[in-house]
């Protein structure tokens, strides 16, 4: 674990000469200062700035510096790593263009990015082969079949410490190891996970569609690895252009010959198949995936045993998700010790993150691991809309949980969530303002997972259901505080009994709720109030006949006809025919409707 | 671009693809100007297939066949789509950002063809 | 993804015919039955019982199964869908945003429930899992196209762009 971080810039423009002279000379510089222990220097990752370079930033604190010179190493070491104090000079001016005219690179959304598994999402046209080449695109398959063995692609996702990005976060390598033992011998599969189903994350998405060849030269690399000649990729059919963008990047690597017989000159052969989900969010789920794979109702089955040794079709199999692929190409090419020098103790690397809901900046991030959930919030997301304020951050989707704000500052890596009651999941992460009703969230989340359990064992199936009836009965006013005794044994009940992943993880939303905001689930239970305003049972809406300026706006626009008044007088409502759906509040340009 | 036939079997090959096409990705180095407009599902949603359309017409309009469009895919800023990036060597990149079908046309005759980006249709006008 | 795939010499030829002649071009794959019926579905716009028996025939596997297959995947329907299926996205984000109004407003204008289909066939509705849109939120898609960002006020200029 190092104490910082100074990542030069070996994009392409930035100039590979002299950003590795200048990597050098901190190196140098930095065991003269005897830093060495602390503070480690990384190649690579365009900074994105590249009108400026060559440019050095440092992390944590994502200091950016540009136009940096060989000269200026001496000065940087010994102030800003060894003071702590920020070479002035020498720092980024955000506006060195022209006053207006940004690009986002410039922007703080950007700028505390890291882009790994995103590196080419947005800079190259995905549908043209050549320019992923062009970004050393298919070289780390070049390196691995020609100057690696089997082993020791094995040993260096090992070493890089990348754990698998669409879930519970197991060791990729050894997943692979698992699976290489026997190569040449029996027939085995690689497979990628692309059935994104965790509503509010679309990074795999992101990575198919403006990346597929760093998917396609991953999975060639875990075929190698594990000694496999055919892949599938799994994708959900709601992607229609992830797919486009797929298929014809498999078609373009088939006619380079960088898919078929005989890769780079070697004896290694590798063909790659597309297979559409068909709309099960169970199918995320390994074995289910794999079943739905074979062409069956995508059920699981319970492990072991593992894919690992009899998967697919009954042979040996890996599955990896897009976002960890991604991660591959750049670990084979770099090495191991460039990956693991990112990130937090036992989360290495960046982590991708679909920020959105109640945020000013809604987009797809990536950042370091171990970045803390303020940093993400209020730097990169810009904050909250509208002067409210952070109520919490969902993660993990239906399997996850909620963060609140008292635990903003704690650094986000797979552990920490899953100390805190949540995970990491794929990479949602949905924030929540004032407005959002955690009682509700709850069960959303759970009527997702009734919705999607496969219905193959009975405490996923009728638990979960049982669950939302439970929940129900507190938004809908019947609620009993025994009843929140009843949720938690139930919910205990679900999770160590259930098949798979889904049910295990089903009660989570609502534990992780139930944990951290109890008060509210009170709330509503004693005093069949929700405090914000949500549950439309507990609601009363009221017009203030003093701020009402009789627009008829709002009675124009009731559905159910259930607000009168004539024009230019106050207006009332009906609460016996209101169906409370909010649409006066929305039409109402005298803030005179209220909500309680 | 299109190199169909060329069979991939070395560092060697792999090394002449990216010579031959870092040109086209990096401006600096290739001397055209290059605008790549986002394309994944979230700028399709938001109309970035219109503003793609809008911008085809105008270069070749304007008779500007130096100039490379070239969809991309998630630039990673969703409320901002549909987002169009504008390299121009020498000068430092230009994102723009709720490009419209009009405002391409703009940013194509501003400053592909006159040489002054639009200020107010960029990202820095929006934060 | 196309609606109607361009098969070739495909003028004269029955939904059937193009079905069988595909499972025949695909005979090699392994774990056909999904994507059997998924182009079943594509041809057919739904799943009627003569579309799964036909699969099942060809196949050589108990109708029983494959329609085990076609209950289990949402993406399936048993029933006809109008000529244009609107999705209204209910994801976290979605949801978050408004998406249950937006379903709402758009149930009452086409006058049916969620899963429903128009009388005269132009639409159908159904909510649907996340489409990956959640900066775009609230977000839905007819056919292929995405609308995002609505605030409701938008959804009868859409509606009218489908016939």
């Amino acid at each position: 674990m190092y104490r910082s971080y100074v990542m030069v810039c070996s994009g392409q423009t930035c100039g590979n000469t002299l950003s590795d002279r200048i990597a050098e000379e901190f190196e140098v510089q930095i065991k003269l200062a005897g830093l060495r222990q602390e503070v480690q220097v990384l190649r690579g990752g365009c900074l994105g700035i590249c009108g400026s370079g060559p440019n050095v930033a440092v992390f944590p604190e994502g200091t950016l510096y540009s136009h940096v010179k060989l000269e200026d190493v001496a000065e940087l070491v010994a102030e800003h790593l060894l003071k702590g104090k920020k070479v002035n000079r020498l720092l980024y001016d955000e506006n060195e263009a022209t006053n207006t005219v940004r690009s986002l690179s410039e922007t703080a959304f950007y700028k505390k990015q890291m882009r790994v598994a995103l590196r080419n999402c947005g800079v190259i046209n995905p549908r043209s082969i050549e320019e992923y080449i062009a970004r050393d695109g298919y070289a780390a398959l070049e390196k691995a079949l020609t100057r690696m063995t089997p082993d020791e692609v094995v040993e260096t996702v090992l070493a890089s410490g990348l754990r698998g990005r669409g879930g519970a976060g197991f060791p990729t390598g050894l997943k692979w190891k698992f699976a290489s033992g026997n190569r040449g011998n029996v027939q085995k599969y690689v497979c990628c996970n692309a059935d994104e189903g965790d509503p509010g994350a679309f990074m795999d998405r992101s990575v198919l569609e403006g990346d597929p060849h760093t998917v396609i030269e991953a999975m060639a690399v875990a075929a190698y690895a594990i000694g496999a000649d055919t892949g599938y990729v799994y994708v959900r059919a709601e992607y229609p252009v992830a797919v486009k963008h797929l298929t014809l990047a498999i078609e373009q690597a088939k006619s380079a010959g960088l898919l078929g017989k005989n890769i780079f000159g070697t004896d290694f052969s590798f063909n790659l198949h597309i297979k559409l989900g068909a709309g099960a969010f169970v199918c995320g789920e390994e074995t289910a995936l794999m079943t739905s794979i074979e062409g069956k109702r995508g059920e699981p089955h319970p492990r072991p045993p593992f894919p690992a040794v009899k998967g697919l079709f009954e042979s040996p199999t890996i599955l990896n998700n897009v976002e960890t692929l991604a991660n591959i190409c750049p670990i084979i090419l770099n090495g191991a010790e460039w990956f693991s020098a990112m990130g937090s103790e036992k989360s290495k690397g960046t982590k991708v993150f679909a920020l959105g809901g109640k945020i000013k900046n809604t987009g797809l991030v990536e950042v370091p691991m171990g970045t803390t959930l303020r940093e993400i919030v209020e730097e990169i997301g810009g904050g909250i809309p509208n002067g409210k304020a952070f109520k919490a951050a969902q993660t993990g989707g239906p399997s996850g949980g909620c963060i609140p704000a008292s635990l903003i500052d704690i650094p986000i890596d797979y552990d920490n969530l899953l100390s805190i009651g949540t995970m990491m999941g794929s990479g949602g992460l949905i924030v929540m303002d004032e407005d959002t009703c955690m009682v509700d969230i709850a069960k959303f989340f759970l009527e997702f997972t009734v919705e999607e359990s496969c219905g193959k064992c009975t405490p996923c199936r009728v638990g979960t259901k049982r669950l939302l009836e439970l929940l129900n009965k507190i938004t809908d006013g019947r609620g009993t505080m025994e009843d929140l005794d009843r949720i938690e044994e139930l919910a205990a009940f679900i999770k160590s009994n259930s098949l798979c992943g889904l049910g295990q993880t089903a009660p989570n939303p609502v534990l992780s709720t139930l944990r951290y905001f109890r008060d509210e689930y009170v709330e509503h239970i004693v005093h069949r109030h929700c405090p914000a305003g949500v549950c439309r049972e507990l609601l009363q809406y009221t017009i203030d006949p003093v701020k009402c300026h009789g627009c008829t706006a709002c009675a124009r626009a009731c559905p159910a006809h259930a607000i009168v008044g004539s024009p230019k007088n106050p207006h009332t409502i009906d609460t016996a025919k209101c169906i409370k759906c909010g649409g006066c509040i929305e039409k109402c340009r005298f803030d005179a409707i209220s909500r309680h | 671009m299109k190199s169909e036939k060329t069979k991939i079997k070395s560092l060697g090959d792999l090394q002449r693809v990216r010579t031959r096409t870092l040109p086209q990705l990096d401006p600096a180095e290739g001397g055209h100007p290059r605008v790549v407009v986002g394309l994944a599902t979230c700028g399709i949603a938001a109309g970035a297939q219109g503003v793609y359309d809008a911008l085809q017409t105008e270069l070749q309009q304007q008779k500007m066949q130096d100039v490379l469009l070239l969809p991309t895919g998630c630039i990673g800023i969703c409320q901002f789509e549909p987002v169009v990036e504008v390299f121009i060597p020498g000068q430092p990149k230009t994102t723009y950002v709720r490009v419209t079908p009009e405002k391409a046309v703009r940013i194509v005759d501003q400053h592909l063809k006159g040489g002054n980006p639009v200020a107010e249709f960029t990202i820095g006008a929006r934060q | 993804m196309n609606k109607q795939s361009p098969e070739c010499c495909g003028g004269g030829e029955t939904k059937e015919q193009q079905l069988l002649a595909w499972i025949q071009a695909h005979r090699e794959e392994k774990g056909l039955a999904l994507p059997a019926l998924q182009k079943a579905q594509e041809l057919y716009g739904y799943l009627p019982v003569e579309a799964q028996r036909i699969v099942a025939r060809a196949l050589d596997k108990p109708l029983t199964e494959i329609y085990g297959i076609a209950t289990f995947y949402s993406q399936f329907s048993l029933v006809p869908k109008g000529r244009n299926c609107i999705s209204v996205c209910l994801g976290t984000a979605c949801y978050v945003k408004g998406g249950g109004r937006i379903y709402e407003l758009l149930q009452q204008k086409l006058g049916i429930a969620g899963g429903g289909c128009t009388e005269d066939g132009r639409f159908s509705l159904d909510a649907c899992r996340c489409l990956g849109c959640c900066g775009m939120a609230p977000v839905i898609m007819i056919n292929d196209d995405v609308y995002g960002n609505l605030t409701g006020d938008e959804l009868d200029a859409i509606l009218s762009k489908y016939e």
